[in-house]
């Protein structure tokens, strides 16, 4: 500091200023200091002129109900995002759409060096609002922020219909305003338009619970209802990310399968044609056939079944026995084609192929017992099997495949769902799939 | 730093330049609006008391703008039907000046700057567009405001003012122009909003119970 300057005498400091309402006398605390350019009796509904020394009565409005309450109340401080700031405004704005009227609330929020900042509340629904320091880019469809696209939600005329508090700005009751929402999830960005004045500003949204914890307000917030215009999806944010994670493991499931159908040996140790003839079975119908034997590793076995059936059915009681060991694996397998006409057309059912799959066969040397069985009008037939070692299994990648699929397609629903309850409150609601489908409330 | 001292022509308190560039004072005991001429300081009005205000910025308070550290030295302060707002005098601490202005605590900082073919007032509507310094600028908003005070150190004479006209005009980014029609020759100034937080005030007024 310069010396023998005189003291900097300087303004006072500036504090609450009290001064009475000049209507009804009651006792009206001016918080915001020079900021507030308005403020509303709380006892007698006045507004009244903060930047006149008399406070000068600008309107009296009057409010059928009387449990319009802020769940902040005035003078309340906390803290958001890393400033404390106190409640000064309060007030009530609706909108009416198809003849409804709806309601949200708004709070003047004060910090003496950081300024205004607000908070807005529908149906549980919160959000922190300031205004915007640069300039959006608007068309019809959306707007630009910053770089970031938003897209439109819903324009509508806004009345203030009930104040509290002090106000940075001339309020008045039955004032209304062109308000314009356009949103990119968590964000919201407005434009209200008044006169020709527009002010744009720029809300993210806020959980009832952070409100609380940040003005540590006594009980719980009011539950949020329905799906907000703003409201992050608690669906997983980014599903296009989901589907390509999703194509990834696809790819590695089909290069798993290449892998695996490369390494099968695909080798055959059985090929023998059959034949059941009704004449010759007496008594005991099975038989085994040669021995054949499996090398390598314990691998999985198939077996095929060949019968040109025709309208007819074989079934075959297969065992398959180690000869070293005596384990058996015992199957039946039917074989049957059926074809025909009837009013729809034609019609086929079955198949003359049959292919079963042996998981996890030792080496060693095995044979085959077969038991047949048909069709009581077959007097005969031929029936070829084949036993081929170490196949490729791919089921398995099928059943992968919808593990992941099921997942990923029920996120989606649910994801769309949200959005289809967020936009049906929209200017630009979802079209109905179906008449039976109007129910997402 | 080189601090001219002279005395009040008024009543003879000692008057103490802060920035050499000054061209006008505020004594600060008598109040006596002091314009700089070659040789000694003239007496040319009186300011009346400044109503009240909620800024938290005061004269001496200091900071700093991108690398330069500066100090508050001056004030004009305006209103208009709405409100009111501050134009800071700022002096760098590279010897030059600007404008810390703060309207309802949102702050931004500009600086005198030059451009030929400024428009006159009368020509310029709401929407319009103008380029400088490789920039676009939308004139939003055009406002009749009036001189309320001056305190401090200026580096015009800035005392017998009513009213004056400014256009805002804003950008995509965070920048801005202002036109301010105070007198016959329209002035540029070009700047940006800051954060409160970016500009690290220190010896801010304090406010009770804040």
């Amino acid at each position: 500091m310069s010396t023998g300057a005189p003291p900097l005498s300087g303004p006072p400091k500036p504090q609450a200023r009290a001064l009475n309402c000049p209507k009804c006398g009651a006792a009206i605390t001016l918080r915001s200091f020079g900021q507030a350019v308005t403020v509303v009796c709380s006892s007698c509904r006045c507004i009244l002129d903060a930047k006149d020394p008399n406070l000068a009565i600008l309107q009296q409005f009057e409010i059928k109900t009387s449990d319009v309450k802020p769940l902040i109340p005035l003078g309340t401080r906390g803290k958001l995002r890393g400033t404390d700031y106190e409640v000064t405004g309060f007030q009530r704005r609706s909108v009416m759409v198809d003849g409804i009227t709806y309601y949200w609330h708004e709070y003047v929020l004060f910090n003496p060096y950081k300024g205004i900042r607000y908070l807005s509340e529908y149906n549980g629904h919160w959000n922190d609002i300031s205004i915007c320091k640069t300039l959006p880019s608007a068309d019809g469809g959306g707007a630009t922020y910053l770089g970031e696209a938003y897209k439109h939600f819903q324009s509508a005329d806004a009345n203030t219909d009930f104040v509290l508090g002090e106000f940075p700005w001339q309020v008045r009751v039955g004032e209304k305003a062109g308000v314009t929402d356009y949103v990119h999830p968590p964000r919201v960005l407005s434009s209200e338009k008044l006169e020709k004045e527009v002010t744009w500003s720029i809300g993210e949204y806020m959980y009832g619970r952070e409100i609380w914890d940040s003005f540590k307000l006594p009980g719980d917030p009011p539950e949020a209802m329905g799906v907000y215009e703003n409201q992050p999806s608690p669906v997983a944010t980014n599903v296009t990310g989901m589907w390509v994670a999703f194509a990834a493991f696809a790819v590695f499931l089909l290069l798993l399968m290449g892998v695996f159908d490369m390494r099968a040996k695909k080798e055959p140790v059985l090929q023998q044609t059959y034949r059941f003839d009704r004449a010759e079975v007496k008594g005991e119908p099975s038989f085994v056939s040669d021995e054949f034997a499996l090398t390598g590793r314990t691998s999985t076995v198939e077996v095929k079944t060949f019968a040109p059936v025709s309208n007819h059915w074989i079934y075959l009681n297969y065992a398959l026995i180690n000869q070293d060991t005596g384990q058996a694996w015992d199957f039946g397998r039917e074989v049957s084609y059926y074809y025909g006409h009837d009013s729809d057309g034609s019609w086929t059912e079955g198949k003359q192929n049959d292919t079963v799959v042996i998981p996890s066969v030792p080496a060693g040397h095995y044979y085959l017992r077969i038991e047949p069985e048909a069709d009581p009008s077959l007097p005969s037939i031929p029936y070829t099997v084949e036993i081929i070692r170490d196949v490729p299994v791919f089921g398995i990648y099928g059943i992968a495949f919808l593990a992941l699929l099921v997942p990923v397609v029920i996120i989606c629903f649910r994801a769309y769902t949200f959005e289809r309850s967020r936009w049906s409150e929209s200017d630009h609601p979802p079209v109905q799939l179906s008449s039976g489908s109007g129910d997402d409330e | 730093m080189s601090q001219p001292v002279a005395n009040c022509p008024n009543c003879g308190a000692k008057i103490v330049f802060r920035w050499s560039s000054s061209v006008q004072t505020v004594c600060d005991f008598c109040k006596s609006i002091l314009v700089r001429t070659d040789v000694d300081l003239k007496k040319v009005g009186q300011v009346a008391d400044l109503p009240p205000d909620s800024s938290p910025i005061q004269i001496n308070t200091e900071g700093k703008y991108g690398n330069k550290a500066f100090v508050v030295v001056g004030r004009i302060l305006y209103e208009y039907d709405q409100s009111g707002w501050n134009e800071w005098h700022v002096m760098m601490n590279d010897g030059s000046s600007a404008w810390l202005s703060d309207a309802q605590s949102e702050y931004a900082l500009s600086l005198s700057s030059k451009a030929p073919n400024l428009p006159a007032a009368a020509q310029v509507h709401v929407g319009q567009q103008f380029t400088w310094n490789n920039q676009t600028y939308t004139a939003s908003v055009i406002t009749p405001a009036h001189y309320r005070g001056v305190e401090g150190e200026l580096p015009f004479q800035y005392w017998d003012k009513a009213d004056v006209t400014f256009v805002d005009l804003r950008t995509e980014s965070r920048k801005f122009a202002t036109l301010d029609y105070s007198d016959p020759e329209p002035a540029l100034y070009l700047g940006e909003f800051v954060e409160f937080d970016d500009l690290k005030l220190k010896n801010l007024r304090s406010f009770e119970g804040w």
